[in-house]
């Protein structure tokens, strides 16, 4: 695995005045895209929506029980790519990935695979929360319920009580499961599409701005949760926020116009970023 | 914590999901089919609708005409020689038009067979005639060929509408009579031709000779009538609405009214019409009028609703460009506003016109049902319009109003498309992103 | 009528001169407080609106007028021993003579007099009318002229009067449903004093043969409306039998399973199905399904009934699958795409996203739109006049021959009838129970409707 990884990532010291006279284009990412015993892998990847290139040969992994950020100015590809991870993008008209993302060592755009499954390993939580408009209890065993993950009423019972419980809403709503999940508080819907996401057993969990329209107690309780699952998921979120990136994450990916301009420790992106663009971003001169 | 104690199974999962999976997928499958099956249905009901129309009304633009040597006998005629207009219209051209029939078959002298051979041609073969001898006296005399309109039946029999292999009492034509027109066949004297008179004649109790000029012209005052009343209203009231209207209860009253009154039944718009304009205001039933000031009043909802779309439709910046020049409110509608929403409202126009058009039941109650053989000259004659006419020969028995009917659908259907094309070239020809 | 837009150009062009000259001729305009045709358009409103008012007023009581002259001149003894009803029909003798049509009666010199006389007054009439009219637009004229001075606020005054009868245009929808309450309750309220309401609408046997003459034998008719009220259940139940799941299930199809090019294809096509006048499908269901339902049915040992509710309900089912495949297709777009993202970021296939997500998030505007295809199916005229029978069954057999409300409110309207008579006063009882059915159908729907949009804006 690492011998692909440093053939792909090129010679990262060439990064300099000349690429960024050249309007920001970057011919490589700095810093190390992997990560030991990684869950997801990706590789030169790739996206299009009809002729405009969103995502610019990017190359990151996704390891076990660790947050990566992705970070990046609005309109950089840090979402196209999250939506990559587990072929959301397929709803999308017009929408072509070429290169590699593997989960578990299984290539995801293979032809053979089937969506389906396999977004039943990689989960997702969106940006605005979207409760179905059923009750609490419907909305967390819909997953479970499509999926057959259960046998009985008391299993799925059971199961949607844990997935509430580690989601941390189960105090907050065990008296009301029968009532319209779409109206809880936003922070609550948010932990609600969590906890339905957790339902399914994921292994991997994506997340798209999942605090973007929550206000600040809200957001460090999810800040807070995201930490505590990252003891058993992989988790991939994309950020506005530098200040959750710090918080939450262990890696940081940069993204700057579909291209990933630099990965590293959390600490060490904003500690001591390598790249212009980089620090650009992080002292706050765009974005 | 709570987490921790969860045994992890992340194997599970993808094994159970791969395990349902065969079936969620012919679910699936069965699902899309059966949209698909319905859209597909939905055309095909589309399909057979125009394909059953169609086959039972193209026939119906040719007519079956029977050659006849027509001796124009001065005797019957003109006995007194006057060439006088007056008593040439009131001979007996019924009696020239038998003797012709008889000469042509000699053989045929019993009395029950030679009814059956003069019932070979129509009963409006005397008014041909009639006709040729009033253009011109000149054949007065003489022996023409003439080419006689066939009765009905036997033009469902030429047309094929009549099936030879049926035994003779279920059949409306006899055998022999099926003899006498074998022989004229023979002989070349049976020929089908386009049928003028289907798009210049008024209605007839005999289908050969029915047309619907009539019913077309009653169509046109109506419309015209319809268009005059709605659009002006109409476009008023949207003007008002929507530019103009304070946002209070007797608004939102009109908008509710309006929106109600898009889904009233048409057939309560012609309890309107006959309790409130016929019995109340004394307009003439029957007439254009009337039905012009009930389709009127159905139209207008859906031109007050295109009209306030298109209106919406254009950008307030031309308004504030407008006022901000100097314009008076009203100055700024009508000198800018109206004329870029103009293509929209005239597509809302021919859509309610459309459906004008292809009303029939509110003028079954307003009297539009008389049986008028004229064709109306303006907007107080009786008359009837298209629509109603179909549905008055679908009423009637003789096989020959079926290809009427369907053909006179054919020539309603053949506006109705026309006029849903007009809307979509305005609308693609004046179509504007703002 | 010619004489009188004369009169308002004449109007027009003259107030705008005068504007011009007031203001010192050609060069000034620019003193005066509005454009010069403001003026004229000020001059020809003036000129216009009073005559056209005293016309309209005029022709609506010189009727009356002449009419009372004409009957006051009739001979007494002509007039006695008439009826109310006998003398309506002598007076419109009168007036048939008078415009030299046929009359039905025998001509007596009394009502030749009459109606020489009737026609005299009719005449003189007409002249004072038109001179009347003429005369107020001339001097409306001269008014405005009069008030043709640089400082009038033409504009402004014209101005309020387009305003004014803008407001009116809108008001004529409030006009119309009015028009539509009152000619119904009125007749309604007629026929129940007649026919007790509870016999009405409980009643169970529908024949509303009344005698024409005191002495004819016949019954006197009874008016139970529960068979017509079942006939238009079944038959509507049939019609969304065949078009709600058809309907539904094209429009889930169009507009998430379909190719773009299918849709652009189907989806107009589908809407040529509306488009067809009903009168066309009633042909269809007449001529073309009916016979075909009765020899399936025959072949299967069955009794179809020549006009049976089921081909009138099919037909009826069709004409209204693309009404309830546009409302659904709009509803059904209007659900959020985060809905769907979120069921299928959990593993969802997109039969299960539609029917578990999709579906019930739509649904209330489903439910609208499905209420706005009963209330047509209810209203719908043509198809069963034609193809469903006249004979009041009280059965839920959809092979019977059942009649409708809006059927019978044809047949009893189109004859020749009295018009007081309990039979025609019928048809506007049954034309009230209409209104108000769809009236209420038509509200609750379109709320859910509008609220459902709002949910989702």
């Amino acid at each position: 695995m690492s011998t692909l990884a440093s053939e792909i990532v090129r010679d990262t010291s060439a990064v300099s005045a000349a690429d960024l006279a050249r309007g920001g284009r970057v011919s490589g990412t700095i810093g190390d895209i992997t990560t030991p015993d990684p869950r997801m892998v990706c590789r030169g990847v790739n996206v299009w929506y009809g002729a405009k290139q969103a995502i610019k040969d990017v190359g990151l992994d996704i390891g076990k029980n660790q947050v990566v950020a992705m970070i990046g100015p609005s309109g950089c590809g840090k979402s196209t790519f999250l939506r990559c991870l587990n072929r959301m993008n397929d709803t999308i008209d017009g929408c072509r990935v070429q290169g590699s993302i593997q989960l578990d060592g299984q290539e995801i755009y293979d032809k053979r695979v089937d969506p389906v499954p396999l977004r039943a390993q990689v989960g997702m939580v969106f940006q605005k929360p979207n409760p179905f408009p059923k009750s609490i209890y419907e909305n967390v065993a819909y997953g479970p319920r499509i999926h057959g993950l259960t046998n009985s009423k008391a299993e799925l019972d059971a199961l949607v009580e844990t997935s509430l419980q580690k989601a941390g809403l189960w105090n907050e709503v065990k008296d009301r499961l029968d009532q319209p999940g779409t109206g809880l508080s936003g922070g609550q819907q948010q932990r609600l599409c969590i906890a339905r996401t957790i339902a399914v057993s994921p292994e991997v969990i994506l997340m798209d701005e999942p605090c973007s329209a929550l206000d600040p107690i809200a957001t460090a309780i999810i800040e807070e949760l995201i930490d505590e699952l990252r003891e058993q998921y992989a988790i991939a979120i994309v950020t506005h926020s530098m200040q959750q990136a710090a918080r939450v994450s262990q890696r940081t990916a940069y993204f700057h116009l579909g291209d990933l301009v630099e990965v590293g420790e959390t600490n060490q992106i904003f500690t001591n970023p390598q790249h212009r663009l980089t620090e650009d971003y992080i002292t706050g001169r765009f974005g | 914590m709570r987490t921790a104690t969860q045994p992890p199974a992340p194997r599970r999962t993808i094994d159970i999901v791969n395990a349902s999976l065969k079936r969620r997928y012919a679910r699936e499958r069965r699902f899309r089919f059966m949209g698909a099956a319905a859209v597909a249905l939905g055309l095909l009901f589309v399909a057979i609708l125009f394909a059953d129309i169609t086959l039972k009304g193209y026939t119906a633009f040719q007519q079956t005409y029977i050659e006849v040597p027509v001796y124009f006998d001065p005797a019957t005629i003109d006995p007194a020689g006057s060439r006088d207009p007056q008593a040439l219209a009131a001979a007996d051209y019924l009696a020239v038009v038998k003797a012709s029939m008889r000469r042509l078959f000699p053989d045929v002298t019993e009395r029950s067979q030679l009814r059956e051979l003069y019932a070979l041609v129509s009963a409006g073969a005397p008014q041909q005639l009639q006709s040729m001898a009033l253009r011109h006296p000149g054949v007065i005399g003489t022996t023409r060929d003439v080419w006689l309109i066939a009765a009905g039946d036997v033009d469902m029999l030429v047309k094929g509408h009549l099936d030879r292999a049926l035994p003779e009492a279920d059949r409306r034509i006899k055998d022999s009579s099926i003899l006498l027109l074998d022989r004229l066949a023979a002989d070349g004297r049976i020929e089908k031709r386009f049928n003028t008179g289907f798009f210049t004649n008024g209605t007839s109790r005999e289908p050969e000779l029915a047309g619907i000029a009539g019913a077309l012209a009653g169509t046109f005052y109506t419309l015209v009538l319809t268009l005059l009343f709605s659009f002006p209203l109409g476009v008023g009231a949207a003007l008002y609405l929507q530019e103009f209207a304070p946002k209070n209860r007797w608004t939102d009253l009109i908008e509710v009214n309006i929106n109600n009154l898009a889904a009233v039944p048409s057939i309560v718009f012609g309890l309107l019409g006959l309790a409130v304009f016929i019995n109340f205001f004394g307009v003439p039933r029957s007439t254009p009028l009337v039905g012009a000031l009930v389709l009127g009043l159905m139209t207008l909802p859906v031109i007050i609703i295109a009209s306030r779309a298109a209106l919406q439709s254009v950008p307030p910046s031309i308004r504030e460009a407008a006022l901000g020049v100097g314009a008076s409110p009203l100055q700024t509608q009508f000198h800018h506003v109206l004329p870029l929403a103009m293509p929209g409202i005239m597509t809302g126009a021919i859509i309610g016109m459309a459906r004008a058009l292809g009303e029939s039941a509110p003028l079954l109650m307003i009297g539009m049902i008389a049986f008028i053989v004229d064709v109306p000259q303006g907007f107080t004659d009786s008359a009837t319009v298209l629509p109603v006419q179909i549905y008055l020969w679908a009423d009637s028995p003789e096989r020959g109003f079926v290809e009427r009917t369907s053909a006179a659908i054919l020539v309603l259907l053949g506006f109705l498309v026309l006029m849903n094309l007009a809307a979509v070239l305005l609308r693609r020809r004046f179509e504007r992103r703002w | 009528m010619l004489a009188l837009l004369a009169v308002m150009a004449l109007a027009y062009h003259g107030g705008r001169k005068r504007a011009i000259t007031s203001a010192g001729g050609a060069g000034r305009i620019s003193t005066l407080h509005s454009l010069p045709g403001y003026y004229g358009f000020y001059a020809a409103l003036w000129a216009g609106i009073p005559a056209l008012l005293l016309l309209g007023l005029w022709l609506g009581i010189q009727d009356h007028v002449v009419t009372g002259l004409v009957k006051s001149a009739l001979p007494a003894q002509t007039l006695a021993g008439l009826s109310d009803s006998e003398l309506g029909l002598l007076l419109n003798d009168v007036k048939n003579l008078a415009s030299g049509s046929i009359v039905g009666g025998t001509v007596t010199p009394a009502i030749q007099a009459a109606a020489d006389h009737f026609a005299h007054l009719q005449r003189l009439a007409n002249w004072a009318m038109w001179l009347l009219v003429l005369a107020a637009a001339v001097s409306g004229m001269a008014l405005a002229w009069g008030r043709t001075t640089p400082t009038m606020r033409a504009r402004n005054r014209v101005e309020s009067i387009v305003m004014g009868a803008m407001f009116l245009c809108s008001s004529i929808a409030i006009l119309t449903t009015l028009g539509i309450i009152l000619s119904v309750v009125f007749e309604s309220l007629q026929f129940f004093e007649k026919i007790a309401p509870g016999e009405f609408f409980l009643g169970t046997l529908w024949s509303p043969q009344t005698a024409m003459r005191a002495d004819q034998v016949a019954a006197a008719g009874a008016f139970g409306a529960v068979p017509l009220f079942t006939g238009t259940l079944l038959i509507s139940f049939i019609a969304m039998a065949v078009a709600v799941p058809i309907g539904l299930m094209a429009a889930i199809y169009l507009s998430e399973y379909a190719p773009r090019h299918v849709r652009s294809v189907a989806k107009p096509l589908l809407e040529v199905l509306a488009g067809i006048p009903t009168v066309v499908y009633g042909f269809f269901a007449a001529l073309t399904l009916a016979p075909v339902i009765r020899a399936i049915g025959e072949s299967l040992g069955l009794q179809v009934a020549s006009e049976s509710a089921l081909a009138a309900g099919l037909v009826m089912g069709i004409m209204i699958i693309p009404f309830v495949s546009s409302l659904s297709d709009d509803v059904i777009n209007a659900v959020p795409q985060a809905m769907r993202d979120g069921s299928y970021a959990l593993g969802a296939t997109q039969s299960e996203t539609i029917r578990r997500v999709v579906i019930p998030a739509a649904l209330p505007g489903i439910v609208g739109g499905v209420l706005l295809a009963v209330s047509r199916a209810i209203g719908e005229t043509m198809i069963v006049v034609m193809a469903a029978g006249l004979s009041a069954n009280l059965t839920a057999n959809p092979l019977a021959s059942v009649t409708t409300v809006t059927v019978q409110i044809v047949t009893l309207l189109t004859g020749d009838q009295e018009f007081d008579s309990a039979k025609t006063l019928a048809a506007f009882a049954l034309g009230l129970t209409l209104f108000l059915v769809t009236l209420v159908l038509n509200v609750i729907a379109l709320h859910i409707v509008r609220k459902y949009r709002e949910q989702y804006e």
